[in-house]
């Protein structure tokens, strides 16, 4: 699950790790970096990701690498398809007391 | 315990003050993330899969009760109010902020501490028996060499740019309880009745390729043990790959030439240093050394009957447990070796709060000198307590949270930190851990059980060591589930051995039950008062296939 690039991804986000404390962050429509998945940008196809992500890369200097990752239709919400990025959006699965709700 | 003199107190202060230089241009953008990138893993930071990690080195694991609290402070200052004590015997902090480390790292140094060589392609720490200095039989303290080893390497001007990481491991005693032989390189020291002689092996290694590290000197001597190390170093620094990610550990080069060749090669760089006079290491030095590991001022006692209070029942029964698997044979009479268990199933394997770390600081204080070890197992050492404070030390640690007799036991598990924390895993490991803990929490059963150490890795890179656990968890990614191939008769001491793959992976709501059925195969099969790894070699993996798959 290390950073799987899957390339077919109908649906993606951009997220990055904030410069400051390495906290999950995801671009936003305005240009932002938000700790919230809710808030980010979601890209429908190939060509959209590709912009969101120099749209994002731009926009980098108070984050760390920032790259695509496939989101998951399911019902009315999407989702992170990946472990590792729904880790990435809710904290560690271990201490209640990290996680990203817990924080804010 | 080693005491910084002023060139070391300068060093550490100067590369404090050259990362708060660093912290601040890339902060300013002045300097880019792959510029910085080196620079912060030379100060051991990290960035993981939710924040930065700062690697604290603990040289051959031993800390001061005074360290032991400011990592306390640390902990509760700039994290979450705990740490995590790691297999190379270091501490680890995990939600640490980029624009505090610079002042992080002064509070290290005024304990004389630091996160230097924890992270990039140099020396490591170099770690030793945890028992050394206390356990009877051995041939000398391994933790002294362990120093010597450890000035040794510290900046080595001739190998800060390896091909790849490179890690040390130091053993004193013939029971190896620093698993040296899956280390780069492997120290082994005996006495004869001509002195103290190392043997020294190399190649030794885990993750994608694990190996058991291969003989190259028998019986070096003190002076010329350093002569040894460099001469393995420059052969391994010159023909190292720097061109395969995956190839560039000594081990890849010592199965390549084969044990034979590589140790002639090194022979020859041997004989070639030793002909410009050697890596000095005067005997004076070595002097100066030992008096930092001189014996603590024991008492004159006599040894209490532990025997019979381990045979306990009633209300005596859980202490009774705890000096049966919690504490260890000392080499001076009337005292006993105390590991402090890290795993009860509720906390992560390893982890201590800055609340516990305080109160382990008090009863080193009060009971063991003022001196505490790291294991690689992941747990804490108070290493000289006297027999007749076992009772008290128990009672406050029961009352502290930290009194499971679980030592050795199934739920005393390594794991790694995975795909909770570590950018590099394939799947969670810590909930594996604690829900193996929780499913074996039952005293009696964990004991009747008898030795089992079950070690658990996120992914390949083994930081787990699932390759030599009894059971061995290796974490996988199949079409993108969280999948676990369970491994079997693994050992990480003397007759060290790799775990063989058992069979097809199981989910992650399988491979707890899985566990289970290897466990209870091995119960049904096992010869009276065999432990699982003796029943393992002797079955073979039939029977556990069977309990597993229906087939043999």
């Amino acid at each position: 699950m290390a950073q799987h690039r899957n390339k077919h991804a109908a649906l993606q986000a951009a997220t990055a790790n904030r410069l400051k404390d390495g906290e999950t962050v995801y671009f936003t429509q305005s240009g932002e970096w938000a700790e919230s998945l809710a808030q980010a940008e979601q890209a429908r196809g190939a060509d959209a990701g590709a912009a969101l992500l120099a749209r994002a890369q731009a926009a980098g200097e108070t984050v760390i690498e920032p790259y695509l990752f496939e989101l998951k239709e399911e019902g009315k919400g999407t989702h992170p398809a990946s472990m590792r990025e729904r880790i990435r959006a809710v904290g560690p699965t271990t201490h209640d007391a990290f996680s990203k709700q817990a924080r804010s | 315990m080693y005491r910084y003199d002023e060139f070391d107190e300068t060093l550490v202060r100067g590369r404090v003050e050259e990362f708060r230089g660093q912290v601040a241009r890339r902060l300013s953008g002045a300097l880019t993330e792959d510029q910085f990138k080196p620079l912060r893993l030379m100060n051991g930071l990290y960035l993981q899969l939710h924040a930065y990690m700062l690697r604290v080195a603990v040289p051959y694991g031993t800390l001061s009760s005074r360290q032991m609290r400011q990592l306390a402070m640390i902990a509760r200052t700039y994290d979450k109010n705990y740490g995590h004590f790691t297999t190379r015997q270091n501490i680890q902090f995990n939600w640490i902020e980029l624009p505090q480390v610079p002042e992080l790292l002064g509070a290290l140094a005024d304990v004389e501490m630091h996160c230097i060589q924890t992270s990039g392609n140099c020396i490591r720490n170099v770690t030793a028996d945890p028992y050394g200095g206390a356990v009877a039989g051995e041939a000398e303290d391994p933790r002294l060499w362990a120093e010597i080893i450890r000035q040794w390497s510290t900046f080595h001007p001739e190998f800060s740019y390896l091909p790849r990481k490179f890690k040390i491991a130091v053993t004193g005693s013939a029971h190896d309880r620093a698993a040296i032989l899956v280390h780069d390189i492997g120290v082994a020291i005996r006495r004869t009745d001509e002195g103290l002689r190392f043997r020294i092996y190399i190649g030794g290694g885990q993750g994608r390729t694990p190996m058991i590290a291969a003989q190259v000197v028998d019986d070096a001597r003190e002076d010329n043990l350093l002569t040894w190390l460099e001469a393995m170093l420059r052969i391994y620094n010159r023909l190292g790959r720097r061109d395969n990610l995956y190839k560039s550990r000594v081990k890849i080069l010592v199965h390549g030439l084969g044990a034979e060749e590589i140790g002639r090669q090194i022979r020859e760089e041997y004989q070639a240093i030793k002909q410009t006079g050697g890596v000095p290491l005067p005997e004076a030095e070595i002097t100066r050394i030992r008096t930092y590991f001189a014996p603590p001022a024991y008492e004159k006692l006599q040894d209490e009957d532990l025997a019979g209070a381990m045979r306990a029942n009633g209300k005596e029964a859980d202490y009774a447990r705890f000096l049966r698997r919690n504490t260890a044979k000392h080499k001076v009479a009337g005292y006993r070796i105390v590991t402090i268990s890290l795993k009860d199933g509720e906390r992560p394997p390893g982890d201590a709060t800055s609340e516990e770390m305080e109160k382990i600081a008090d009863l080193a204080d009060q009971y063991s000198f003022g001196e505490i070890r790291v294991t690689h197992e992941q747990n804490l050492v108070l290493a000289h307590v006297k027999q007749k404070d076992l009772p008290k030390l128990y009672h406050q640690l029961v009352e502290a949270g930290l009194g499971e007799g679980n030592i050795g036991l199934v739920a005393d598990q390594i794991a790694c930190p995975g795909l909770d924390f570590c950018a590099l895993a394939n799947t969670r490991s810590i909930p594996v851990a604690q829900e193996i803990a929780r499913r074996f929490s039952e005293p009696k059963r964990a004991e009747l059980i008898g030795d089992m150490k079950i070690k658990i890795s996120g992914c390949i890179n083994a930081c787990g060591h699932h390759h030599v656990g009894h059971i061995g968890i290796l974490g996988v990614d199949k079409k993108g589930e969280e999948h676990f191939q369970l491994m079997l008769g693994g050992s990480a001491d003397e007759d060290a051995a790799l775990g063989k793959i058992i069979g097809p992976s199981f989910a992650y709501d399988e491979v707890v039950d899985a566990v289970e059925k290897v466990i209870e195969a091995y119960l049904e099969h096992r010869q009276e008062g065999e432990p699982f790894l003796a029943a393992y070699r002797r079955l073979g993996a039939e029977p556990f296939k069977r309990a597993l798959y229906g087939t043999a």
